[in-house]
């Protein structure tokens, strides 16, 4: 059973028991352009909600990536480290960007599913 | 405020094109289009691409004084330009800082210059204050700017204006396009080969549509030029130099000629003087980063003893170069190439080192 949820900041969460995996939206890798370094949080972080998890930079600017919950990371996409570019390419797939153990499931209540994320977007 | 926002001749294109607008010195300018600013990049270092630079203000001063008259606001030696030609240059204030930088043409009857979008106003107060008496300025807002630049810049414009062809880098002619009379500088701020073309405002769009017909011309944006300008090691005013940074600092001495070291007779020179004679006490480098994080403005830059010896002016990746570049201040004793420095970013020391620029090999017709 998994469940994916989206953030009015751009990101996505993929829901697997209590294990997250977290990147940014189709929307999000549009606006940065394209990206040429993704910092990662590493194996055992702690991360807060609102808190910064990782820096996503694209030629013109660096972004910061909050957290979407508070959680343990239990691991950072190494792959990003030498492409990037996975961001740009496949933002919902091979772009993820941690996966965290999900401490308080409660706090993903607020998040959006698919179609109100869509809708969301479209509203901007 | 968007609404406040000027926009330039080729405004209504920009967004037919699918731009992505932001607010650049006032006015709101192309950051890039839909192919990206890695991909307009490399277009421009493979053929050839058009800017709209019509942000820029042209000033022209007029009547005979012209020269010494401009000679007293900057460094460049002007007496000794030839006509049609051009000179980088920069005012300068009483403390040797740099007001704005600027590009000079020896056109008949006096001179002209291209100043930036977000010192227009200052510059041509500060001429008028200072030589307003001596010359004519003549201030033209209304002719829009584009740049068109890369290797095949030179094949595509000879196609409408075959004299392109034998104009050498930085020199100015005016040359009929298409039926249309402009202003011809081969120049550029991207490190290639180029033409920068002044038009008036209502004929600017029809131009640009029929150069981007042919095969060689993509449009490209704000972005790129700042990438492209880095990887050349030109100056951004605001960033790598202002007026708290002297031209020797910023290592543009080449841009002060011999006759005015000797004589001096701009506004800092004792200041700039001295610097050519003793040093400056830190230096404009080129920083190349060891891992792939980029450097923004601000980072500070230690040596590897720990202690910050300077920060970065300017940075992020450059498309041709295949990594991160940055352009940094740092003390004399750190200035030389090959030097092992950190830059300190999100807790972290990053190791990187001092390069010579340009990061890209320059490109430019000699003739």
């Amino acid at each position: 059973m998994s469940e994916l949820k989206f953030s009015e900041e751009h990101e996505w969460i993929l829901v697997e028991g209590d294990i997250g995996t977290v990147g940014i939206t189709e929307f999000a890798q549009e606006q940065l352009g394209d990206v040429v370094f993704v910092e990662v949080p590493e194996e055992g972080k702690e991360l807060e909600k609102g808190g910064e998890a990782a820096v996503v930079e694209s030629v013109k600017a660096a972004s910061e990536v909050y957290a979407i919950c508070d959680g343990e990371v239990t691991e950072g996409n190494e792959a990003l480290a030498d492409e990037p570019s996975l961001v740009n390419s496949d933002p919902m797939g091979k772009g993820w960007f941690y996966k965290a153990k999900i401490s308080d499931p409660s706090q993903l209540d607020d998040l959006m599913d698919a179609a109100a994320y869509k809708a969301f977007v479209e509203g901007l | 405020m968007s609404d406040a926002l000027k926009k330039t001749p080729l405004y209504d294109l920009h967004v037919e094109l699918g731009a992505k607008m932001v607010p650049f010195a006032g006015y709101s300018m192309p950051v890039q289009y839909p192919a990206g600013i890695m991909t307009e990049h490399k277009h421009t270092r493979a053929a050839a691409a058009i800017f709209d630079v019509s942000h820029m203000g042209i000033v022209r001063l007029m009547g005979e004084n012209a020269i010494p008259a401009l000679e007293s606001l900057l460094p460049a030696d002007l007496e000794n330009l030839a006509d049609n030609s051009i000179r980088y240059s920069f005012f300068t204030n009483e403390s040797g800082g740099i007001l704005d930088d600027l590009m000079i043409t020896k056109i008949p009857g006096g001179l002209s210059l291209v100043i930036n979008a977000a010192c227009k106003d200052a510059d041509v107060a500060h001429i008028k204050a200072k030589i307003g008496d001596q010359v004519e300025v003549e201030v033209e807002y209304d002719n829009a700017l584009i740049a068109l630049q890369g290797p095949k810049a030179a094949e595509v414009l000879a196609r409408f204006a075959p004299a392109c062809l034998d104009m050498k880098f930085m020199t100015f002619q005016q040359l009929e396009i298409d039926g249309v009379s402009c202003q011809v500088s081969r120049s550029g701020y991207t490190g290639e080969d180029g033409y920068e073309i002044a038009i008036p405002a209502a004929k600017a769009e029809q131009l640009v549509r029929r150069l981007l017909e042919e095969s060689e011309v993509e449009v490209t944006g704000l972005g790129a030029r700042d990438s492209l300008r880095m990887e050349a090691g030109l100056c951004l005013y605001g960033n790598d130099i202002d007026t708290t940074t002297t031209p020797i600092e910023a290592g543009l001495l080449w841009a002060i000629q011999k006759r005015r070291r000797n004589e001096g007779g701009f506004p800092g020179a004792d200041v700039i003087l001295k610097q050519i004679a003793d040093g400056a006490p830190r230096r404009l480098v080129g920083i190349l980063p060891e891992g792939r994080a980029p450097l923004r403005p601000g980072v500070e830059i230690a040596n590897e003893q720990g202690e910050v010896v300077g920060s970065v002016t300017s940075g992020g990746f450059g498309p041709s170069v295949g990594g991160p570049i940055a352009i940094a201040y740092v003390a004399t004793a750190s200035k030389e190439p090959g030097t092992v420095l950190n830059a300190l970013v999100r807790g972290k020391e990053l190791p990187c080192k001092v390069v010579k620029m340009p990061f890209e090999q320059k490109s430019y017709y000699r003739g």
